[in-house]
């Protein structure tokens, strides 16, 4: 469903993403993990159309996201990691906006967004400006703006920030369910329990390229790990396990 | 053990100073035409507002007896006018700085003394609200200085008297600031402030009108040479301290010289910080926890959907439900709706102004004259609408930065996008200036030729200064900026304005031909001839301004397609 070939971006000299090549097939959830900086959040937003590669091409269940954008992002709900959305409408009226973007509009959208608002329990603040929203809220404002008009993909960055634990599991269910009827989640989060938990298939990016991917049990007989955790296998893939002295960042 | 150590305000000021730094560096290698044009316009600007008032100092330096004090009531005014406009602007920064900004919470959980905590939040705000006062009044205070000899003291003089002029009504303003949000929220209170300010420049800039200043050039309108000369006397309040530093500057160029003025000034302006710190120290603390709450606001969305769904039921989904989206936040964003007042003030002002022309005073009013006016009056008219353009369309592009990873990740077309935005803009601006355009040409008796004129050129010029001021948004976005009435101020908005203002003289170099034909033909009692080159200049015309409007459009789509965030 997503394809990524040879996918580069670079800034100036700096290589953000560096000749990326991976395949997500309908029916996963994956997870696409990496310390900060590495170029998930570009690889990303990438996909959603919102940034123009170097090289290489993206395709969303066969459409080019740059040749054919229209056709490809019609498959797409993308859930961003730093939630900025229109202060001045409405929970209801961002829901209504987003399904019209998508040319969605009448009774079925209006059912639609009732559902969602009451999967979040937001119902009661449907009709209060977004300005006045928390941090988890605008979350599940956005998440539910997604999955208004019924898409095929979701990529998603970063979704459990500042979700309470009752919506964080809600979200974990929607996404399997999801997965299960047929849709496909590229996921990156530094949540690795999440992770561990939820991804039928990880990649962990460093400085823009890839350096493992595969099931749990693929990435432990890769790197010889045993029955190690996907914490483990990620800080002794990207080089963070040497834990400083903490002693001497405590004591002073 | 050591007591606890409290953070200086230099502490406090070091990172707005290492971020300007940071800022100059940036500059110095990428902006460079930038700078180039900003200095350009800026010391033109110097140069123009330097020339007028030089040349009219000059004349009145000719005039016996009244000349000195002309000149000290003209200083007066200014420097009441700058009070003012200071005292508004301190008490919006006074908001963002004190209560809203985002180093606040890093400030407040710091073991700040609350005394540097103020003197520094009171510095930034003397700063952003008062640069570019202080900057319009060098050219200003220079022309005073030359023409009548101030010599090399002048300038220590004008600036001993001129800062503290900037700290009175920063001061006064932040303490209003204070007691208005100990009193509502701080988001009611920005609503609150900025339908205040704009109604207040509003009726500043009316009353002004209303007082026509043009008659304090025209002594003969007075009853005699001394009810003139007592009113020059006169000052506008002892108790203003723009009278004080008017006093000490016009005593220091035409003696005699007194320093109790600028006493008064210094020591006014120490007292004031001491209250202001005093009232901060007990009102502070109260008025940034109201600051914090946030105001619920349940809306009537229902309304929106009974008015505009019918409205706009022939647009695609996409683009109805994007207009509206727009229309919503436009009438929801305080900053943004209450600008519509000084639009209204403007419109009025217009009028008033074409209304008190000498052609009203009863006197045989001359065909040729009311032609030309009615002619030049595009120009003007086009000027206004570039400025509202400015204002309402230039800052739409960059409004909807922030959020463009939702545009950018949909479906939406961009090329809808830009188009929605553009009509979105452009009608309301065409009905403003049909209305302008229609109503002046009927004050002024215009004959059907004029009318014609004056109506078909507008339509062109709103269309092309609507697709420029959309196109100039998206070549010079701002994206960062969270207040849309501070985008129009930035460089783009200066570039917009420069290059409407070259389209607006374009068009009326290329009409003044055939409009001067027909003048003369009527004035002679000719028939009026069409000529090819009549065709021509208005086939010129059209041509200039739909190229003006096509190109603009397309370049400002292929700038968006390259956004990335």
């Amino acid at each position: 469903m997503i394809h990524l070939h040879g996918l580069t971006k670079r800034y100036g000299k700096f290589v953000a993403v560096d000749a990326i090549d991976l395949h997500v097939p309908r029916g996963e959830l994956f997870g696409f993990l990496g310390p900060n900086g590495a170029g998930k959040t570009t690889t990303l937003r990438i996909i959603a159309g919102i940034m123009r590669p170097s090289a290489g091409r993206v395709t969303l269940g066969g459409d080019d996201v740059v040749a054919n954008p229209m056709a490809a992002k019609q498959r797409l709900g993308f859930i961003p990691d730093r939630p900025f959305v229109y202060e001045k409408l409405t929970g209801a009226e961002f829901l209504r906006f987003v399904a019209g973007l998508y040319g969605q509009a009448g009774d079925i959208v209006e059912r639609r967004l009732d559902e969602l608002l009451d999967l979040w329990e937001l119902t009661r603040w449907k009709d209060e400006l977004i300005e006045s929203y928390s941090h988890g809220m605008r979350q599940k404002i956005i998440i539910s703006s997604a999955l208004i008009h019924r898409p095929e993909v979701i990529v998603v960055d970063e979704p459990m920030v500042g979700l309470d634990p009752k919506a964080a599991r809600t979200l974990k269910r929607l996404f399997r369910e999801f997965v299960d009827r047929g849709g496909t989640v590229l996921m990156s989060t530094h949540t690795l329990e999440v992770a561990q938990a939820m991804c039928d298939r990880i990649a962990i990016i460093q400085r823009g390229t890839i350096i493992a991917h595969g099931t749990m049990d693929e990435l432990r007989a890769r790197n010889a790990s045993g029955s190690a955790s996907l914490e483990d296998l990620f800080l002794k893939l990207t080089g963070g396990e040497a834990v400083r002295e903490l002693a001497a960042v405590l004591e002073g | 053990m050591t007591g606890p150590t409290t953070a200086s305000l230099a502490t406090i000021l070091q990172p707005k100073w290492w971020t300007a730094r940071a800022r100059l560096r940036e500059g110095r290698g990428t902006r460079g035409p930038k700078a180039i044009i900003l200095g350009t316009v800026g010391a033109l600007f110097w140069v123009l507002v330097f020339g007028v008032l030089y040349r009219v100092l000059s004349y009145f330096r000719g005039v016996e007896e009244i000349g000195p004090l002309l000149a000290g009531k003209l200083l007066g005014l200014v420097l009441l006018a700058f009070l003012s406009i200071l005292l508004l602007s301190n008490v919006i920064t006074a908001l963002s700085s004190f209560f809203l900004a985002r180093d606040l919470d890093l400030l407040a959980s710091s073991p700040v003394d609350w005394l540097q905590l103020y003197l520094a939040k009171l510095g930034e705000t003397l700063l952003h609200s008062s640069w570019m006062v202080a900057l319009a009044s060098v050219p200003i205070f220079a022309a005073y200085g030359v023409s009548y000899h101030g010599g090399w003291f002048f300038p220590l003089v004008t600036v001993s008297v001129f800062v503290p002029l900037l700290v009175i009504p920063t001061v006064i303003g932040t303490a209003v600031t204070l007691l208005l949000v100990n009193v509502f929220p701080a988001r009611r209170t920005r609503d609150l402030l900025s339908i205040v300010a704009i109604a207040a420049a509003g009726m500043l800039v009316l009353a002004f009108r209303m007082i026509r200043p043009e008659q304090l050039a025209r002594p003969e309108g007075f009853q005699n040479l001394l009810d003139f000369i007592t009113l020059l006397q006169t000052p506008t309040s002892p108790l203003l301290p723009s009278d004080w530093a008017t006093d000490a500057v016009m005593g220091y160029l035409v003696g005699p010289f007194d320093p109790l003025p600028i006493l008064l000034l210094w020591s006014t302006a120490a007292a004031f910080v001491v209250l202001g710190a005093m009232l901060h120290s007990v009102l502070y603390a109260t008025g940034f926890t109201k600051a914090q709450e946030g105001a619920e606001r349940f809306v009537k969305g229902w309304i929106w959907r009974a008015v505009f769904d019918p409205m706009f039921r022939w647009l695609s989904v996409a683009r109805r439900e994007f207009i509206i989206k727009d229309l919503k936040l436009f009438f929801r964003d305080t900053t943004q709706w209450s600008q519509l007042i000084l639009l209204g003030v403007l419109v009025m002002i217009y009028l008033v102004n074409i209304r008190s022309l000498p052609l009203f005073r009863g006197e045989v009013v001359p065909f040729r004259l009311v032609s030309v006016v009615s002619f030049l009056n595009l120009g003007l008219a086009g000027f206004v609408l570039a400025s509202i353009a400015a204002r309402f369309i230039f800052p739409s592009i960059s409004l909807e930065g922030r959020q463009m990873w939702l545009l950018r990740s949909s479906p939406l077309n961009l090329r809808a996008l830009i188009w929605s935005k553009y009509w979105i803009g452009t009608v309301p601006l065409l009905a403003l200036a049909l209305i302008i355009t229609v109503l002046t040409n009927l004050l002024l008796k215009a004959t059907p030729f004029m009318m014609a004129v004056g109506v078909g050129t507008i339509i062109l010029l709103t269309l092309a200064i609507g697709a420029l001021a959309l196109a100039f948004g998206a070549f010079f976005p701002q994206f960062a900026t969270e207040n849309a009435a501070q985008i129009p101020t930035s460089f783009g908005g200066l570039v917009f304005m420069m290059s409407t203002i070259a389209l607006i003289a374009g068009v009326i170099v290329l009409e003044a031909t055939p409009v001067y034909a027909y003048v003369s033909a009527v004035f002679a009692d000719r028939p009026v001839e069409v000529t090819p080159r009549m065709v021509l200049s208005f086939a010129g015309v059209v041509v200039l301004c739909l190229s003006a409007t096509f190109i603009p459009l397309r370049l400002g789509l292929r700038r968006m397609e390259q956004f990335e965030f």
